[in-house]
């Protein structure tokens, strides 16, 4: 056993004080998975914490390695499955990147929205289980209510509420359903309003606020070093979003706002996000508004499935898929770091190929696995009660961080 | 040396203004500019690149090229935020005895990172405060992300089942 995971007997007794080592998770409910914290103690300071990380790993970048291009889809939806589209859309530009493939603007259309959607649910479940932990359980019914009609509709796109593979290399994998404008259209004129009622839950609670403001404070070129990224390193006042930045999928194309607060503080997360939901709100209106007509696939029939109809009347379509089951398609030789936002913060995709079916390397740079190497700054010298409350700010997911 | 193609990027000439021998090459490809950087002066191009803005160290990373020689490449991703600029750089080391210094002197994001590329590659980052497992249990042995690891692992066999 590795010495410093280790909990020592601790018993130093000096006139008044008695260090003491807790032993935190991994299955306690406010670590959002199984995250193992190391907390050593005197009275209800945290002198020194120390994060042991690892239950969740699964090995996901070595199956990667095993498995043709498109079959890495999949897998990808496990890695944060909080935001399974995002993640399937950072793997799927990068392999398009190195293909130097062109996406017909539906499919980006398409994928911006269902990008969004996903953050707006996946912030809505960290702000449900946030307010838990702190102690608002009402939030908590509300947010999962909304978070299913999220879910419903990617049932309705994909047949999946979770898992949804969705956004395959070469654009969608089927075309949107029948009525799926009326749907989501209907979600979002709702939404705004629920939005507001978290926010009356939550603005004025005066248990909230003491709990929140003020709280997991570190000052913001520490938190760039450390790696911190995502609605935390805005909330410390730096504008940085891949969305804006190094617009993907056009997102140049769409009018949105990055919210920011100078705040730095657990309370400052809260607002960020929430001021993030009602942008994502913003941007799904425009897609659905803006929705240009087309293919959502690219015409590239070594790569993208063709047509059931095509393929059972045409020749070449018969080849192509058969070699694209049986073989999957080679990408070229190359290497390509494609950088998205993800709910999270920074979420990275390096692929390596060396010309073959399969990749040589995926690894995938996760938003909560940089965030979280930041929780002993964050909550050493401070109250074991802010603790929960800062490690619930920093929103990870433990399969993100572990793969 | 620096090649040809990237005489006119503003961060490659600045590494080899900073030292000449400092770079092995390099490329531009989809827009990405990688740098080859020699291994053993791979704390001074951060060093450098640091003093340029570029606050932060996004990811490291390896790849294995087995059975190529030199095996392993270190890969570092590195941003400027107020540049809105990505560099990677690469140093190539040898599969015998896989060593590079550690980047945690320079960038305090490099400590978990390097933990994982030790765990999963067995690449040794030297003077690394904390080099242990962080991904597989302590008690572990062999590095599972190397190609020559077969992705059942070791341990178990289905068929014996």
């Amino acid at each position: 056993m590795n010495e410093t995971l280790t909990p020592a007997a601790t018993t130093e007794k000096s006139q008044h004080t008695r260090r003491m080592t807790l032993n935190m998770g991994p299955q306690h409910p406010s670590t959002h998975g199984v995250l193992r914290v190391l907390l050593e103690l005197e009275g209800e300071t945290v002198l020194k914490c120390t994060p042991d990380i690892g239950f969740l790993h699964t090995g996901i970048e070595k199956q990667c390695e095993a498995l043709n291009w498109q079959q890495v889809i999949t897998l990808t939806d496990r890695v944060d499955y909080l935001a399974n589209l995002s993640n399937n859309l950072c793997y799927s530009l990068a392999v398009e990147k190195l293909l130097e493939m062109e996406i017909p603007p539906k499919a980006q259309w398409m994928r911006v929205l269902l990008c969004e959607l996903t953050r707006i649910n996946s912030h809505l479940v960290w702000l449900g289980t946030h307010a838990l932990d702190i102690g608002a359980m009402t939030v908590f019914f509300l947010c999962f209510r909304e978070r299913e009609d999220i879910l419903r509709l990617f049932e309705m796109f994909s047949g999946q509420r979770l898992m949804t593979s969705y956004i395959r290399v070469g654009g969608l994998a089927l075309d949107p359903p029948r009525g799926w404008e009326k749907r989501v259209k209907t979600f979002m004129d709702t939404l705004p309003s629920r939005v507001d009622e978290y926010e009356s839950l939550l603005n004025s609670n005066p248990i909230w606020l003491k709990r929140t403001k003020g709280v997991g404070r570190l000052p913001v070129e520490e938190m760039l070093e450390i790696g911190m990224t995502g609605p935390c390193i805005r909330a410390a006042g730096i504008p940085m979003d891949a969305r804006k930045m190094m617009p993907y999928s056009s997102y140049d194309k769409f009018n949105f706002e990055v919210p920011t607060s100078t705040d730095n503080d657990v309370y400052a997360r809260y607002a960020v996000r929430v001021a993030e939901i009602r942008e994502s709100i913003k941007i799904v209106n425009q897609a659905m508004a803006g929705m240009p007509e087309g293919p959502v696939q690219a015409s590239a029939p070594h790569v993208v499935l063709p047509e059931r109809e095509k393929m059972k009347t045409q020749m070449e379509s018969l080849i192509y898929h058969f070699k694209i089951v049986t073989e999957g398609f080679s990408v070229p030789a190359g290497e390509v770091f494609q950088v998205i936002e993800s709910p999270r913060g920074e979420l990275g995709y390096y692929v390596v190929s060396d010309g073959t079916a399969k990749p040589l390397r995926v690894h995938m740079r996760t938003p909560s696995f940089g965030n979280l190497q930041a929780l002993p700054n964050l909550i050493e010298d401070r109250m074991l009660a802010d603790a929960i409350a800062i490690m619930g700010s920093l929103d990870f997911v433990l399969g993100d961080c572990d793969r | 040396m620096l090649p040809e193609n990237l005489k006119e990027n503003a961060v490659a000439a600045s590494l080899e203004q900073a030292d000449s021998d400092l770079l092995l090459g390099g490329n531009t490809d989809h827009n990405e500019l990688t740098l080859d950087v020699v291994p053993e002066k791979i704390l001074g191009a951060l060093q450098t690149l640091k003093g340029q803005r570029f606050e932060r160290l996004s990811t490291v990373t390896v790849v294995d090229r087995y059975p190529m020689e030199p095996r392993f490449e270190v890969v570092y991703h590195l941003q400027s935020v107020s540049r809105n600029l990505y560099v990677r750089l690469k140093c190539r080391i040898s599969g015998e005895k896989p060593e590079i210094d550690s980047a945690t002197a320079v960038y305090a994001a490099a400590n978990w990172y390097e933990r994982e590329a030790w765990d999963l590659f067995g690449v040794v980052f030297k003077n690394h405060p904390n080099l242990t497992r962080i991904m597989m249990p302590d008690f572990w042995e062999g590095h599972p992300l190397r190609r020559d690891y077969p992705v059942h692992g070791y341990k178990y066999s289905y068929q014996s089942e």
